[in-house]
């Protein structure tokens, strides 16, 4: 690792102000950063650290209708603290990495990142969620851009997600034998007008919303209603651990266990 | 009531106290004054031509203290391979030399050609990757394929070696004629070919050197990560550098992990050895893990044609195996015995089987060296045995478990010459076939079945019946089949004065636990607490020469050493009784801790007369020497055969191809058992590793010659919850006939019988399913290729 400079501001205007400065790099849980640089393939000038705004932190919802996690929140955090409104949410977030992942990574770090093989876009686009930044508003469907991609632009930091709560929802997730990242993931959320399916893991172009299978399932939210769907392989991404046809496969049947679980 | 003290008990390891409170001290725990860092500078293309290397930059960068490449290193010794192999024709192998870093050419991604010493980590690193922009090499096309290299003679690892053949040797090669004459005529045969898997070793401590020298005496000190520091001392002072062995001391502190990895000399240890003197300061490298992943001795990596001839009720008649045997880029040291004398010479199986034939070729590629992981060559030969074994039995419609009772060997045929050139001295297969067979409730299997279809997965059930020879090795025998080394082992017991006892062993504990088992034997035979016994391993100033562990030999050969030096104190000790209790040395008998004089209440207690040995005052000076230390060097008359029975039952999912291992267990004949709860830690570990192999492992190169796997986010290593609770028995004992202690060793068995039973089951399962075209997946057997094995 080479040598960097440090500083944790106490405020969003303060970490918008360190991180328009030159090799200035936002941290956030670091789980993806820390590596980087520890292979010396990114060496930034200055970390500017995003976990002590207190305002980027902790989880806060109305039942029934939205939650909101502060982008600085550690996966720990949403899986213990955002079960009471939205279970599927906080069950996506307790099964990431393992226990130290959990308790360092963050959401606002894994959605700046949009890792193509991340539990969090799933939910994030299965949801309609908002993503909040520095600057405004950012709807799901208009922030993920591909692999490692985003809307997100120079200097602008990620505060919080606000996630409607849908009538049912789950993530099943196929780790990677590996890494235990997603080899595919699927969110499936039912709301009253219609239902959403997010996959991760699988395509050559990051997180996706399965249409053929959304609309199937807002006519027949029941794993039977996919039987007769395909999907096309030929986006898919193809590595040692599955070929593409095997994440189509993926896809299919995990979508079909996340509604039986739903 | 079971023992708890002494052979038998399971005695809490004693070393790991300071494991789990992390006291113990490894290599890059060490901090010496005026300490310096090397940082190697190491190939990022498979195969090239080093055209220039211009050092200049990097040595004049901040802190660089010396700057060393290939050529610095021409003219000492290469790093040898210790075993010389005949090809068929008789012609010896072919031995390129291994330099130090490597010289003219560089031949896998991670070959180190260049090193840079400097005052702190981080100015090395910056001056190797300055030294890494600064040179120039021609970059040749990558030889990975081994069929391919062997068949390719424009295209050479080493420009001296044509076909890329290291050898071509057939095992035994006078069988050949008569083994396919059995074949062309045999009531029926089945092949199979199957590729044995490349590992990565993946000790928890990665390799790490240190490199001292002292001006004043012309003394070096080599502080590393061995299996075998006087056999590390062997070959970096007498092969390598030229220093005399009387001036260098090699010590091994706690290592953490080897599997094999750490036995062999690299070239590291030589360069912080030569840094050191050219400096004069400490010298020292750690690994980093990408390091590790690229430049440790790999383990496996055979392509395996089987196949194997019987009747149609499954008697074998014979076994025909051609192995394609990787070698890697340069021979480690002991490469070439791996694939050969611990492959070939098991491929009898504990079977009867009259014919056996082995030919295998190894061959060199641009990938890093290939040498013994736990096993070594012996799961190699057990997983094509069990599976070309369980492909027949589907074949022909037999059940597998009769088909090995038929074909066991039986108690009464010991000692057996196998037709491979082993003589199994004892054993009793199908008892721990029964054993197992109970464990498992194979009776219940059925029912299990019905219980994982209701969830909607296939189970299936796996069998393997498998043997090893260990406790490495007569040397006489190894002599005659090429080892340029001896393989006895040896110890010293030093009785203090005060009675308590100093052991110093050849043996190196990184990880097994001699500290413990080793105090429990010697204090069983003289008759005091295992507390009152140290056991001193891993630095050659203080212990015998001793080989080392490996091949599960601790015990059988080292522990021999130790109980023979344990006979000559007890003996020793009857003389200064005898002379103390004015009796004759043929009354003094010894039990319990007290030398007696039979027939009378007369007595000495081993901490008298050891108080005796060292303050003479009524003592038969005139006759005996004081003091009470005695030596032996032990070295076996033969392997010893540990064997066994698994049994793996999965639950595979149709949907993902994803293969639960649910239940695992393990019937072994270890002969006897010194400490139950050490030996269950090995057959576990053993399973893990096995479980890793056969689901999860996979160490795959690209045509060019890039690592794929080389990190946790690509190399799967097996998990807590990728294994089962095991279910292990060690009551089937057929105690070792020629060693004092009845032992066989347990160390590398889960390894070398686990991998075909999880295959077995995994194909089982899917036959359950009516996926009966599935003939064999190839390990690791991975979630993408059973679903492409069910769905191709």
């Amino acid at each position: 690792m080479h040598n960097f400079d440090f500083v944790k501001p106490a405020s969003l205007d303060e970490a918008v102000k360190a991180l328009s400065a030159e090799g200035a790099q936002a941290l956030s849980g670091g789980q993806t950063l820390m590596p980087t640089m520890k292979q010396r393939l990114a060496a930034p000038d200055v970390l500017v650290s995003l976990t002590g705004i207190a305002a980027l932190k902790g989880v806060s919802g109305r039942a029934g209708a939205s939650v909101t996690v502060g982008a600085a929140t550690p996966h720990a955090v949403v899986a213990a603290e955002a079960r009471a409104f939205y279970p599927a949410l906080a069950a996506l977030a307790g099964g990431i990495g393992d226990p130290a992942v959990r308790n360092r990574g963050t959401i606002g770090g894994s959605l700046a990142n949009n890792d193509p093989a991340a539990c969090y876009p799933a939910a994030v686009l299965a949801s309609g969620a908002t993503i909040t930044t520095s600057r405004r508003d950012i709807a799901a469907d208009d922030y993920f851009q591909g692999l490692f991609s985003t809307a997100l632009e120079e200097g602008e930091i990620i505060t919080g997600v606000t996630f409607p709560i849908p009538q049912k929802a789950a993530y099943v997730k196929f780790n990677q034998p590996a890494s235990r990242f997603a080899l595919t993931g699927v969110f499936v959320a039912k709301y009253a007008d219609g239902v959403r399916v997010a996959v991760t893991g699988a395509s050559n172009n990051g997180v996706f919303r399965w249409s053929d299978a959304e609309a199937a399932l807002s006519a027949d939210f029941s794993a039977g209603a996919l039987a007769g769907l395909t999907v096309d392989d030929s986006e898919m991404i193809a590595d040692l651990h599955g070929s593409a046809a095997y994440r189509a496969n993926l896809v299919k049947v995990l979508t079909g266990r996340a509604v039986a679980a739903a | 009531m079971p023992k708890d003290h002494g052979i038998g008990a399971s005695s809490k390891r004693r070393e790991d106290v300071r494991f789990l409170t992390g006291k113990g001290v490894y290599t890059d725990d060490l901090a010496l004054h005026g300490q310096t860092y090397a940082v190697f500078v190491r190939s990022t293309v498979a195969h090239g031509r080093i055209k220039a290397i211009n050092t200049a930059n990097a040595a004049a960068m901040p802190g660089v203290l010396a700057v060393f490449t290939g050529e610095d290193f021409k003219d000492v010794g290469g790093n040898p391979a210790g075993w010389l192999i005949n090809s068929r024709d008789g012609t010896p192998m072919r031995e390129p030399k291994r330099p130090v870093l490597a010289h003219g050419k560089v031949r896998h991604v991670g070959d180190a050609y260049a090193a840079v010493v400097a005052e702190t980590y981080n100015q090395a690193k910056d001056a190797a990757q300055q030294l890494a922009d600064d040179t120039d090499i021609e970059e040749l096309p990558a030889i990975i394929d081994m069929k391919a290299a062997a068949a390719d003679a424009s295209n050479r690892v080493h420009d001296e070696i044509p076909d890329n053949l290291c050898f071509d040797w057939g095992w035994i090669e006078d069988n050949r004629a008569t083994v396919e004459e059995v074949f062309r005529t045999a009531p029926h045969v089945t092949t199979l070919e199957l590729v044995n898997n490349r590992l990565v070793p993946n000790a928890m401590e990665p390799r790490a050197s240190i490199g001292e020298y002292f001006p004043g005496t012309g003394d070096y000190k080599l502080t590393t990560t061995s299996q075998n520091p006087h056999l590390t001392r062997l070959l970096v002072a007498a092969f390598v550098m030229g220093i005399p062995e009387n001036k260098l001391t090699v010590v091994a502190p706690d290592v953490g992990g080897g599997f094999g990895s750490k036995i062999y000399h690299y070239g590291e240890e030589a360069l912080v050895l030569a840094a050191a003197k050219k400096l004069a300061r400490p010298v020292r490298w750690t690994a980093e893990r990408s390091e590790s992943f690229l430049s440790d001795a790999h383990g496996r990596d055979h392509v395996t044609k089987i196949e194997l001839a019987c009747e149609k009720d499954g008697t074998f008649l014979a076994f025909r195996t051609e192995t394609y045997a990787n070698v890697g880029a340069y021979l480690s040291n002991f490469s070439t015995a791996t694939p050969t004398f611990l492959h070939g010479t098991l491929m009898a199986g504990p079977y009867k089987v009259p014919n056996v034939y082995v030919n295998v070729k190894t061959v060199f590629t641009n990938t890093a060296p290939v040498d013994a992981y736990r096993g070594a060559g012996r799961p190699e030969a057990t997983f094509s045995l069990e599976r070309v074994i369980d492909k027949m039995c589907r074949e022909l419609g037999l059940d597998a478990f009769e088909v090995r009772r038929k074909n066991f060997l039986t108690p009464d045929q010991f000692p057996y010459t196998t037709p491979v050139g082993l003589v199994y001295d004892t054993g009793n297969y199908q008892a721990t076939l029964e054993k197992a067979i109970e464990m498992a409730d194979v009776a219940g299997f059925g029912a299990r079945v019905a219980a994982s279809k209701a969830r909607g997965k296939l189970r299936g059930l796996g069998l393997s019946t498998w043997i090893e020879a260990c406790g490495i090795a007569p040397s006489h025998l190894v002599g005659v089949l090429g080892s340029r080394v001896g393989l006895y082992d040896a110890a010293t017991v030093r009785v203090n004065a005060t009675g308590n006892i100093s052991v110093m062993v050849g043996a190196h504990s990184h990880g097994q636990g001699h500290e413990t088992v080793f105090a429990q034997i010697v204090a069983e035979k003289l008759g005091i607490p295992e507390s009152s016994v140290e056991i001193v391993h891993g630095d050659t100033s203080k212990i015998p020469f001793g080989m080392g562990s490996y091949g599960s030999r601790s015990l059988a050969v080292c522990g021999t050493a130790m109980t023979k030096a344990v006979d000559k104190i007890v003996a020793k000790g009857k003389k200064i009784a005898a002379h103390m209790l004015e009796a004759s040395e043929g009354d003094i008998t010894f039990e319990d801790g007290k030398f007696s004089v039979a027939g009378t209440d007369k007595a000495k207690t081993f901490g008298e007369i050891a108080f005796s040995a060292y303050v003479p005052h009524n003592y038969p000076l005139e006759t005996l020497e004081p003091g009470l230390e005695e030596t032996a060097f032990y070295d076996p008359a033969n392997f010893t055969y540990p064997a066994g029975a698994y049994l793996c039952e999965v639950e595979v999912d149709e949907g993902t191809g994803k293969v639960d291992v649910v239940a695992f267990h393990c019937a072994d004949d270890f002969g006897n058992v010194m400490n139950p709860m050490i030996v269950e830690g090995q057959v576990h570990g053993g399973v893990g590793q096995g479980i890793g192999q056969a689901l999860c492992e996979s160490t795959t190169y690209d045509e060019t010659g890039q690592l794929l796997t080389g990190s946790y986010m690509d190399y799967a290593m097996p998990r807590a919850d990728d294994v089962p609770f095991y279910n292990v028995d060690y009551s089937c004992q057929t105690p070792c006939t020629h060693n004092p202690l009845g032992v066989k060793g347990c160390g590398e068995a889960g390894a070398i019988g686990s991998p075909p039973a999880v295959v077995n089951a995994v194909i089982d399962a899917l036959h359950r399913g009516g996926h009966t075209h599935v003939t064999h997946i190839d390990m690791p057997v991975s979630p993408n290729r059973v679903w492409q094995a069910i769905n191709g």
